[in-house]
Order: structure tokens, then sequence, then C-alpha cells
């Protein structure tokens, strides 16, 4: 039943969706989530230029994702305009410029559907060693960052003051969000890689009443998410990546329910009977 | 010089144009208070910023002792709704405690009960509780505290007040405060700056309240708890402790 490109396909998005829950709490946490698009939407950029020199597209996205991450901590301190001034400027004028590139360089052909939603079905072998051996760098990283890049998160001054290396923490930080998201290219599109990195965590803050827990419960959503979304995607030959999302946001529908409420009352009900 | 732990030696801090704060030297060591006290814009966090170096002065030099432990307690903090949070984690946010420590340092500043409380349920009284018993729990060398007390009920403020003399005495630490209550400011501390972009006057709390420059900008009358409170009374207190409007005579 399981054909070898189905069981790469669940290979890869389940590693991808281990990562994606603590870094989208993270992104949550640090209300970062049009960073992640404006990452994303220069990945484009990258795909050219891989393309174009006949390069690892993943190493190009990954190194065009740091120099826009790069160019935004530069921005910040030069300018005076606010972050989300400045992601908007940066999102759309690498999107232009990747566009305009591909225009010119007329002898590449990409599938630009596939680009911007992803085909977790035709990655190959060295994707999925890309997914699971990068992943697990930015997972060891995140754990070894964690506790200054979490203090830096409640109160920059405070973690600062008290001596942990909050700048470095944050910078390691952007590094992880442009690694991730190189990675994920082939398996869930840039349009969509905000929505696996968010979704989950958003629908795990419901349920969750420490930082730890929530990025634990965020990571199991996002495998859930795969699992059902591929097999979804395969019973209604629905696009992968989409079915997967609507999938994570079904349960985030589900997460509103409040639960813990229903049961606390059909106890007391239970204790007055 | 060497019990000192944090030294500004004629320090400033230049922004947008203007000096935020110039000319300030302090020195805080082991076992003291040293008490920052000055109207609204003074440069006083500015100044807390910079003995914790989170500000680099544009202007004089900062020394910090190697190898410290600093807790700091900042005039404001919020924390954003999309992290869960409770005390506990909040105690633990830059050093990891043993548990029975966290419940010593909240018992201290009296919340132990709310150790496993939502920090975003706490009241702002007890958050400035929680800040508080985040400081004390990491034993610090170095503590700066920029009002710490704001919003604290007026007896919680006072008991506030001794408990962080307490701690001076039993940890040894060197305090850095930033407060308003000019009353606790004379009685409870080893060193009064007075400041006002710059250094207005130092020196005892004796010594300070009699400066010139120090009478110019707080009045002659060092204690709020003598000043009157007049209020008419309008209404009539009846024994069961109900209140009674004066003027519907019902």
């Amino acid at each position: 039943m399981f054909d070898d490109f189905i069981i790469r396909a669940f290979v890869a998005g389940i590693g991808l969706a281990l990562i994606t829950g603590p870094l989208g709490c993270f992104i949550i946490w640090r209300r970062l989530s049009y960073f992640g698009d404006t990452i994303a939407h220069s990945a484009l950029l990258g795909v050219v230029i891989a393309y174009a020199m006949n390069f690892n597209l993943i190493i190009a996205v990954f190194a065009v994702s740091c120099f826009i991450a790069l160019s935004l901590l530069f921005l910040q301190k030069r300018t005076n305009l606010p972050d989300d001034a400045l992601l908007g400027l940066l999102a759309h004028s690498v999107l232009a410029i990747g566009l305009v590139l591909l225009g010119i360089v007329s002898f590449i052909r990409i599938d630009l559907m596939g680009l911007l939603f992803g085909d977790i079905l035709s990655v190959n072998i060295t994707d999925v060693l890309f997914v699971w051996v990068g992943g697990s760098i930015v997972l060891i990283v995140l754990i070894l960052i964690w506790r200054p890049l979490f203090a830096a998160t409640v109160n920059l001054e405070l973690a600062k003051a008290e001596g942990l290396n909050a700048d470095l923490a944050n910078a390691i930080f952007t590094i992880l969000i442009a690694s991730v998201i190189a990675i994920s290219i082939k398996i869930v599109g840039i349009l969509l890689i905000t929505g696996l990195l968010i979704i989950p965590a958003a629908a795990s803050r419901n349920l969750s009443s420490t930082p730890i827990q929530m990025a634990i419960i965020s990571s199991v959503i996002g495998l859930v998410s795969v699992v059902l979304g591929l097999q979804t995607s395969m019973i209604w030959n629905s696009p992968t990546g989409p079915t997967i999302l609507a999938i994570a946001l079904g349960v985030f529908i589900l997460t509103l329910i409040p639960l813990k409420k229903l049961l606390i009352s059909k106890k007391k009900i239970e204790l007055s009977n | 010089m060497n019990n000192s732990l944090v030294e500004l030696n004629n320090c400033g801090v230049f922004r947008n144009q203007k000096w935020l704060v110039r000319g300030v030297s302090l020195k805080v060591s082991q076992g003291e208070i040293v008490t920052l006290i000055g109207p609204n814009g003074s440069g006083k966090s500015t100044t807390a910023k910079m003995s914790l170096d989170i500000l680099k002065p544009d202007e004089g030099t900062n020394t910090i002792k190697k190898d410290i432990r600093i807790s700091y307690v900042p005039q404001k903090i919020s924390i954003d709704w999309s992290l869960p949070l409770r005390s506990i984690d909040f105690v633990n946010l830059v050093t990891k405690h043993k548990t029975s420590e966290i419940n010593d340092a909240l018992g201290i500043t009296g919340i132990q009960h709310l150790i496993n409380e939502d920090v975003r349920n706490l009241s702002g009284g007890e958050f400035q509780r929680l800040l508080m018993a985040r400081a004390i729990a990491k034993e610090p060398h170095f503590l700066v505290l920029d009002e710490p007390v704001q919003g604290v009920d007026y007896s919680g403020e006072i008991a506030l007040y001794k408990t962080i003399q307490e701690i001076v005495k039993k940890i040894n630490c060197g305090i850095l405060l930033i407060s308003h209550n000019l009353h606790v400011v004379m009685s409870q501390t080893d060193y009064v700056i007075c400041l006002n972009g710059h250094v207005c006057c130092s020196g005892i709390p004796s010594s300070v309240i009699k400066d010139q420059e120090y009478i110019k900008l707080f009045g002659s009358n060092i204690d709020p708890t003598l000043s009157l409170y007049k209020h008419n009374h309008d209404h009539h207190h009846l024994p069961d402790g109900s209140i009674k409007e004066a003027n519907k005579n019902k």
C-alpha cells in the first residue's frame, strides 16, 4: 500500500512538524509571524539563484534568508521605521527582485505552483536527509539557547541585565528560522510555511499552561496534522500542503472547545447528585 | 574600592540630540543601599540601566565587578498574552532554582499561595511582589530595584521595604534603589543621590535634606506621612460598618 515516495513524504513531513512546533511557539510569543512571511517571500530569490547557478536549492534559500534577516537587523538600527514597515519593504522588494531575475534568466523553468504550495510527494532522499539532519541541528541549538532566548522573549532588558547573552540568542534564533524555512520549501512551499509554524503553536496555546508544554504539544499537533493531512490528501486527491494546514486548522478549532470546563462542570453535577 | 560592586564615573547618555542624564558618579558597595530620587524624566531609570550595562554610557565609564550575580526589578514589564507562564516559571526565568528556594522567596514577599498561578492572573501589586521574589531567589550580590513597590498596597509597601533591608543584612548584597517614597528613602538608606538630569546633590540622608537643591525639588516637608489630607466628610459610618450618606437624611 505504501509506495516509496509516500513513506518519504511521511518521514519528511513528520520531521518538519517536530521542528516547527517549538519554533512556531517562539514566533507567536515574539509576535514575529510577519517575519516568517518575509523570510518565506524572499525565498523565491534563493530558488531562482539556485536554478540559475545550478546550486543546491536548500542551501541557496538558506543563504538568501540569512541575508534578509541580517538586512532587517541592520535596517532596524539605521532607520526610525517600525518593524512591520521594514518587513513589508523587505518582503515585497525581494519578492519583486526574485520575479525580475526569473524573467531575465529565461532558460529557467520553475514549477511555480510547487514552489508556492510545496509538493511533499516529490521529496527525494536528499530532502529527507536535509529535514532530519538539519532539523536535529536546529532542535539541538534551540535547546541550547532556550534559557537566554526565552528570558529575552519575556523581557529583553531583564535578560541582559542579569548577564544572559540575549543579543546572541536573538541572532541565532533568526538563523534558525531561516534554516527551517529553507528546509521546508519543498514540503509546504513558501506561501504556507508560516501557517505550519503558527497554526499548531496557536492550537497548543489553548491547551497548555507552561512554555515547555506549549512547545511539546505544538510539535504533537503538527505531527498529527501532517499524518492526517497526508492520508486525507491521498483519499481525496487534494494538494498535500494545503490539506495538512486545513487539518491543523481543524485541530485549532477543536482546541477552542473548553474541555476542562466541561469536565469540571460534569464532575460538579455528579458530586451534587 | 575592593568591596565596591558597581561604579559609575561621570557617566552620561546622549539620545536624540539631548543628554538624558549627564555627569553621574556613584558607587554601590556590599551591604549598602544607595537610593536615587528625582522628578519624572530626571534620568533615574537611565542611570540604573547604565549600572546594569544595559545602556552603554556615551560619556564616562561604568565598571561592574566581574562574576557577580545581578538581579534587576525593572520599572515596567508586560507579559505577552500569548505566553503561558506561571509564577514558578517566571522565578526560574534566568536561573533555575529548587522548588524549596522558590517557595521561600515567594513566602518572603507574601505570595507563596500563587506559585502555580498564571502570571497574567496576578494583580499589579501581586506581580510586583513576584518580581521581587524572583530577584531575591537569585541571592544576588547586586540588586537594582526600579520603583519596586508601585501598585503595592500601603501596608504591603512598608513590609516590602522592611524585606529589602532584611535581604541586605541576610545576603549582604548591594542595592541600587529608585524610589518615590521620601520617608522610606530618608529613614532606610545609606546614601542618597538626588537627580535632575545631573546630580543635584548627594550624601547621607540627613545631610541631603538640608541641601538647597533638594529643598528646591522636593520642598522642606520631607515626611509625606505628616502632610495633612483634608476632606469633607459627607457620610457617616454606622456601627455595622455600612455607610450612611449625610445629605440624605433617611
